[in-house]
């Protein structure tokens, strides 16, 4: 599939807490074929403080009005300009980017998002849908002020809440949730995407309950396409780079840093 | 329309625009954004002897105007460059040029002897300048008497054009450059990027595994167009120009200060196109001054009379 470097148009700035806010954006050709789990590398502006662009997962995907959204955190100087962005004005991505999750055999997937690495999981639970298959969500935020879109993740399948403080759903880790606990539950895969730390826990999990887990990492990385070689990380089969052989990888094959 | 087409030493390019070794791949992964075959040439990925995993993790960090990498010569190799990566790129109708580097002089002889024997890699570039590996790499670049041995080395078995790439992590380029061209380079590239570090206050930690990197992007331009000026004052074999080129401007800056070709580098992770508008944009120059012959353009910055006879010391 090829990748493209395409100026988008900005239809819509949503802001959804006092952290994340949502691009909805479109291109002037029809969008190509986009998986779950890919990304897209955001040209943020001319400066020089915000110099390489931003890679950003694909949060949904709107072939019929030919839309793509993106959810993102502020984090720093590059994601502040990008919330700033007003319906009309221009942004540049390069896209499709990387691999994607791949079809479970079996029915039900457990889709395990921390903070905003919940981003990539809305258009994954859609997509596995497509296919008749069975997403249930277990999503840890910071606080119930912080939490995204639930609703739209409600639309798909069951979902399970967890925040540091106790304002939404359980209190506690996602890893903590009373849901892994129950031996009812019976999962075919585990889709993860969030902290390191949360990712390697629920890798644990996956090995210790004899299912298949698949992370979708985030490595800092210059140019997304496979040139700077930046975004390394270590696998049981060596260096891998998680622009182009990832960005989702197998749990059993990471090697964690922490 | 004027002429683009430029000569280092016995080495035609269809124009001055090439990529920086370690910005560009190997050339297949900008396929989907350019036509390959319009540059002047690609300097691809370091390749040493051996398949080398690279650094640790993190290996950049964003700096004002630029970048700090640490990737470390990850490449698998020279033997795999032959049996898997040429018969791929071969065909590509520009130049392509490997940039070669090694712990040893061995290692770098034994790589330039087997690029040597490659039809269609007519140069290589001897990276004696990689701020990012422990042994080699910058240790030749940054003594004098390590660069002269390494190029004389390879200029026994190497029989093609021999660009050797300078670091600008020295405190006299012209002594480098006047070295290596003494020690039988056809030509000269700089600047490879200048050692630097970044640190997260919060974390109180450096920002890189490896602590320091390289520095790139225009946040060094003026730097490198300060050694690139100097290095043109003092040899008489081609300089090919290296630091910060983010346009067609930038370009020309470099071949007023003395390079006869130049390598984009950072500037194709922002822009994979970036290479096609800077030649677009040196024609436009040419065309604009009613210049017909790019060449003209190679150090013809118009200088102070104090500063015409000008030759920087060599040491």
């Amino acid at each position: 599939m090829s990748k493209l470097i395409q100026d988008f148009e900005v239809l819509k700035n949503i802001k959804l807490n006092s952290e994340c806010f949502i691009l909805v954006i479109t291109p002037p050709q029809p969008l190509p074929e986009i998986k779950p789990g890919q990304f897209a590398e955001i040209r943020v502006d001319f400066s020089p403080a915000t110099f390489l662009r931003r890679p950003i997962s694909v949060y949904d995907v709107d072939y019929e009005k030919n839309n793509l959204s993106l959810l993102i955190q502020v984090v720093g100087e590059g994601t502040k300009k990008l919330s700033g962005l007003k319906a009309g004005e221009t942004i540049n991505l390069i896209y499709p980017l990387g691999n994607s999750f791949s079809l479970p055999e079996g029915q039900n997937a457990l889709l395990i998002g921390g903070g905003i690495g919940v981003a990539p999981l809305l258009f994954l639970g859609r997509y596995l849908r497509d296919f008749q298959k069975q997403p249930t969500f277990l999503l840890g935020f910071r606080c119930a002020d912080l939490m995204v879109e639930i609703t739209e993740f409600e639309k798909l399948g069951n979902v399970y809440i967890t925040t540091d403080d106790g304002t939404a759903g359980e209190k506690g880790l996602v890893i903590r949730h009373s849901i892994l606990k129950t031996d009812q539950l019976d999962f075919d895969i585990i889709y993860t995407c969030g902290p390191e730390v949360m990712m390697k826990a629920v890798g644990k999990y996956a090995v210790s309950r004899g299912i298949e887990c698949e992370a979708s990492l985030e490595n800092t990385m210059a140019c997304g396409f496979g040139a700077c070689l930046c975004c390394a990380q270590k696998t049981i089969h060596g260096n891998k780079m998680v622009c182009q052989d990832g960005p989702v990888f197998k749990t059993s094959e990471i090697i964690w840093q922490t | 329309m004027a002429d683009l087409s430029v000569n280092i030493g016995n080495l035609h390019l269809k124009n001055p625009v090439t990529t920086a070794s370690g910005c560009f791949g190997y050339g297949p992964e900008f396929d989907d954004f350019i036509d390959v075959n319009r540059l002047g040439g690609i300097f691809v990925k370091g390749t040493t002897g051996i398949n080398r995993e690279g650094n640790p993790y993190p290996r950049m960090a964003e700096t004002p105007a630029g970048m700090l990498n640490s990737v470390g010569l990850q490449n698998k190799g020279i033997d795999f460059f032959i049996s898997d990566i040429y018969p791929k790129i071969k065909d590509y109708d520009t130049q392509i040029i490997v940039n070669v580097s090694g712990s040893t002089i061995e290692e770098y002889v034994e790589v330039s002897g087997k690029l040597n024997e490659l039809e269609k890699i007519p140069a290589i570039e001897l990276n004696i300048s990689c701020p990012n590996v422990k042994e080699g790499g910058m240790v030749f670049g940054t003594h004098c008497p390590s660069a002269i041995r390494v190029t004389e080395a390879v200029r026994r078995s190497y029989h093609k054009t021999l660009i050797v790439k300078l670091s600008p992590n020295v405190t006299s380029i012209p002594e480098f450059a006047k070295a290596v061209e003494n020690a039988g380079a056809d030509a000269i590239s700089l600047i490879n990027t200048l050692l630097g570090m970044a640190i997260d206050a919060e974390k109180r930690k450096p920002v890189l595994a490896t602590v320091t990197g390289g520095l790139s992007g225009p946040a060094i331009k003026p730097v490198a167009l300060r050694m690139v000026w100097e290095a043109y004052r003092t040899v008489n074999i081609p300089v090919i120009g290296i630091g910060g080129i983010m346009n067609a401007a930038d370009a020309i800056e470099f071949m007023l200060a003395g390079a006869t070709a130049i390598q984009i580098g950072t500037a194709n992770f922002i822009d994979p196109q970036v290479t096609i508008k800077v030649i677009e944009g040196i024609k436009s120059y040419l065309d604009r001054f009613k210049i017909t012959d790019v060449n003209t353009l190679i150090g013809c910055l118009e200088l102070p009379d104090d500063f015409k006879q000008y030759r920087p010391p060599t040491v």
